[in-house]
């Protein structure tokens, strides 16, 4: 047993490059079905008089709305993941969505006809509270085996959905509620998707964090051991979350399970380097929501269904198979 | 030196821990041991800033646990706790590259990889480096934790119970490694144990506490007695000499 010997070749380095030639290969493929999402619709926008102006005002905003939701809520659902140390949870299974769209309805009741700003921050700030809700919930209850988790957080959510939906009955605005709540891009017009554009920055400052994350993921005891500052580096996820969650909500509705099953299967595939990963979970974020929305624009035409039926069969299906297989590896 | 002066901990009105004066001199392994419940993992934990004490107060190397930043003391003292379970599937390369984090703050340059080489190859972990934690034994786990906070470079390393769960001949290993950590590189070591006789043949001090006191703190020769060890087990006790000089518990 020699301590000092660092001679001899290393393959290995401990952590992986952020930039991987095979991301390209990501790239492109995510790329062609943002063009196809470009061409898809009941529009000819090819063939008719005014196609390039209805091209820039519906097609280009609505896919720049997919690439922004899918990327931020796919990663919104990993730092959720590390920062509670469990594989099953998103914002919409810790109650997050509900509390965001109890925060839009709040603001529709307080001011009468509130600009798209207002609503956003009404949503942002009920997401958050109702984020560290969930997180004070967890750090008192001992149980935290990997299905009780979310299973707190679904039954969170929909105690916090059904007060959403009397309070919708009581001031009549029920419609707007189900409206928003069957998320859809179909509002991502010119005009209304630019908010959007916020997330982006969420995006940036998720890049710029991902070591801290990564530490906070080991849990509290190795990131305070190693001089992490655990509660701040919480409140910061869970703030990055809470407008991610909030402005997604407003623009587009509710995204189910996204957040949820893109992290687990860039973890399959890839392990758990989060920063070399965090380009991967980006990436599919955005591929599996743009072929979701393709999808739910052609499955009816000429009419189309909310994405959100979509991405929850998908996604349900998903994460009874992740389900299995944990069991299968011995479920821990 | 690590110096308690008057450290409590009260986790009800019946149970707390101290008032504990205690001086743990720099330099070798001091092993805490005793019966379940009398403080010990609370000790250390609170030693390694992870729990909050209600009076007293601790130094390590000078600098007060309470008061230094988080930071600084991440570069003096490191702490592994005994129940280490996360989600994020990390190979042990990646999971003793951590231990780099108070330097880097995660961006390992390349004398960080040279350090982190060092300490795989010091725990004989070099075989192993790139596969999952997933996928080790649980002794090949436990030597990559204990690579992790060694790599962290630190003179004091806490260990609560390095042990559990490991058989007799990893026991025998983690602990020779340890006893190679404090001679090669000059480091503190304190750890929990729970078998007397481990604590008996590898440690330089042994810290004894009961009902949430030290009752006993010395060599292994002046702990190692029939009337000490029945006192603080409960139980009969005989210490009767081993093979190389050392003296070995019997207890049944």
């Amino acid at each position: 047993m020699t301590g000092l010997t660092t001679a001899g070749p290393r393959a290995p380095r401990a952590r992986s490059r952020l930039f991987d030639p095979r991301v390209l290969l990501g790239v492109l493929v995510v790329a062609a079905l943002l063009v196809a999402s470009l061409f898809v619709g009941v529009y000819d926008v090819l063939g008719s008089a005014d196609g390039w102006q209805m091209f820039l005002i519906t097609r280009v905003p609505r896919t720049i709305a997919l690439v922004l939701a899918g990327a931020a809520m796919a990663m919104s659902g990993l730092v959720m993941q590390l920062l509670t140390q469990n594989r099953f949870v998103e914002p919409t299974t810790t109650g997050t969505t509900e509390w965001a769209g109890l925060g839009l309805l709040a603001t529709m009741i307080a001011f009468p006809n509130p600009p798209l700003l207002v609503r956003m921050v009404g949503a942002v700030l009920f997401a958050f509270l109702g984020t560290m809700v969930f997180f004070a919930f967890l750090r008192r209850v001992t149980l935290r085996s990997s299905l009780i988790v979310p299973l707190v957080g679904i039954m969170l959510g929909a105690v916090v959905g059904s007060i959403s939906t009397f309070v919708a009955l009581q001031t009549n605005t029920l419609q707007s509620l189900g409206v928003w709540f069957a998320g859809s891009f179909v509002g991502a017009i010119e005009g209304q998707y630019e908010v959007l554009w916020i997330v982006a920055l969420v995006v940036i400052a998720i890049f710029l964090v991902a070591d801290r994350l990564t530490v906070a993921g080991l849990g509290e005891d190795i990131a305070t051991n190693v001089g992490l500052n655990y509660h701040r580096i919480v409140m910061l996820g869970t703030g990055l979350i809470a407008i991610a969650t909030g402005v997604v909500t407003v623009v587009v509705g509710n995204l189910p399970f996204l957040g949820l099953i893109v992290p687990n299967i860039v973890s399959m595939l890839r392990g758990d380097d989060l920063r070399s990963n965090l380009p991967w979970v980006a990436l599919l974020g955005i591929g599996v929501v743009t072929a979701c929305d393709i999808l739910a624009r052609t499955i009816i035409m000429p009419f189309e269904v909310p994405v959100s039926l979509i991405l929850g069969i998908v996604g349900a299906a998903v994460f009874i198979g992740l389900l299995l297989r944990q069991r299968r590896r011995g479920s821990r | 030196m690590i110096q308690l002066s008057k450290v409590l901990k009260r986790y009800s009105s019946e149970v707390s821990i101290g008032p504990v004066d205690l001086e743990i001199p720099s330099g070798g392994i001091t092993a805490l041991v005793g019966p379940n419940g009398a403080g010990k993992s609370t000790m250390l934990t609170m030693i390694g800033r992870l729990l909050g004490m209600d009076e007293g107060s601790i130094t390590i190397a000078g600098y007060d646990v309470a008061s230094t930043k988080s930071r600084d003391l991440a570069t003096i003292v490191s702490i592994l706790r005994q129940e280490n379970h996360f989600i994020t599937r990390l190979t042990v390369r990646q999971l003793v590259g951590f231990g780099r984090f108070p330097y880097s703050q995660g961006r390992l340059n390349r004398d960080d990889e040279a350090i982190i080489s060092r300490y795989i190859d010091f725990l004989d972990l070099r075989e192993l480096e790139t596969r999952y934690l997933d996928e080790l034994s649980g002794g090949q786990r436990q030597r990559a934790y204990v690579a992790m906070v060694l790599c962290q470079e630190t003179d004091y390393v806490l260990l609560d119970e390095p042990l559990n769960n490991l058989d007799i001949a990893h026991s025998v290993t983690m602990m020779r490694h340890l006893r190679a950590a404090a001679a090669e590189f000059d480091r503190t070591i304190i750890v929990v144990l729970h078998d007397i006789n481990f604590a008996a043949a590898y440690a330089d001090y042994i810290c004894a506490m009961k009902d949430g006191a030290i009752a006993e703190f010395g060599p292994p020769s002046a702990i190692m007695r029939d009337g000490v060890l029945s006192t603080l087990f409960n139980t009969d006790i005989t210490v009767i000499p081993g093979p190389n000089g050392r003296p070995v518990a019997i207890y049944f």
